[in-house]
């Protein structure tokens, strides 16, 4: 078993909030992520794929083929966007609070690309880490 | 869901390679350049990785503040701009990376909530690493 990761960056605002809770409370579990008006990060995301060599190509999957299954599943929707906004898995609703952690977001991005990667046949998907700034990260690796 | 979270820190600090069990050749032949008897530093690249739940309430895996408390008060304070050949820990062992890397795992182990620590790397340069995991 081989592993490969392709990096991607993209660049997005958030903020935290719990609607079910008290501004004060807000303010004093999330500081100041809870500004309302947001913030931004330029984020990475790092896709860690598992599989076999293929003998013929030498490859477990095609670079190529992975850059373009992560620009089409998550860039495209994520990046230059407003995540509490524009990014249905955080859109604050009577059934979803899903905030837009960095924690959430790397279980997102395994949502989005766990069934492209595996429908394409030869690897799994194996790691997804979300890097806030290059001193933050969240991964998850598909343990629910 | 069961995410993972990590966190990056700098400790910069000095050590000299040099076992009491073995000649002192032979330390200069095992460990080179870092059995200098002056000692050198390093700016070493601390990553904590932590793990469990996440809260469904707050979407976190852990308070960032929490953890950066911890690593802040047994790690940071006790090994950043200091020599570690005189820290306790290495009185018995060589303070090469491998066993840095062990210890900072035990002192964050023992202070973070019982099975959130999984995984501690550190990065010596930017060229080597060791790390150090759960099992």
């Amino acid at each position: 078993m081989i592993f490969l990761t392709r990096r991607a960056t993209f660049s997005a605002s958030h903020y935290y909030w719990n609607p079910a809770w008290t501004e004060e409370k807000n303010q004093q579990v999330f500081g100041r992520c809870a500004n309302r008006n947001g913030h931004g990060h330029n984020y990475t995301l790092e896709v860690t794929v598992a599989g076999e060599i293929d003998p013929v190509t030498g490859f477990v999957v095609d670079l190529k083929w992975l850059r373009d299954i992560i620009e089409r599943e998550v860039l495209a929707s994520w990046d230059h966007r407003n995540l509490n906004l524009d990014v249905p898995e955080f859109v604050a609703s009577e059934s979803n609070a899903t905030i837009p952690t960095t924690e959430n977001l790397a279980i997102a991005a395994w949502k989005r690309l766990g069934p492209a990667v595996a429908a394409a046949g030869g690897a799994q998907l194996s790691r997804i880490r979300v890097y806030e700034t290059p001193e933050i990260f969240a991964e998850f690796r598909g343990v629910s | 869901m069961i995410a993972s979270f990590g966190r990056h820190y700098t400790i910069s600090a000095s050590h000299r390679l040099h076992s009491e069990a073995i000649s002192a050749e032979e330390n200069r032949v095992t460990y080179g350049k870092c059995n200098n008897p002056n000692g050198h530093g390093h700016n070493y690249v601390l990553e904590v990785l932590v793990g469990g739940t996440v809260n469904p309430e707050t979407g976190m895996v852990i308070d960032m503040t929490s953890l950066d408390e911890v690593v802040r008060t047994k790690v940071i304070d006790r090994f950043d701009h200091a020599n570690l050949n005189l820290d306790a820990v290495f009185q018995d062992r060589v303070p090469t990376t491998e066993n840095l890397c062990r210890a900072v795992f035990a002192l964050l182990k023992d202070a973070l909530p019982a099975g959130k620590l999984e995984h501690v790397r550190i990065e010596e340069t930017e060229n080597n690493f060791f790390e150090c995991d759960a099992a």
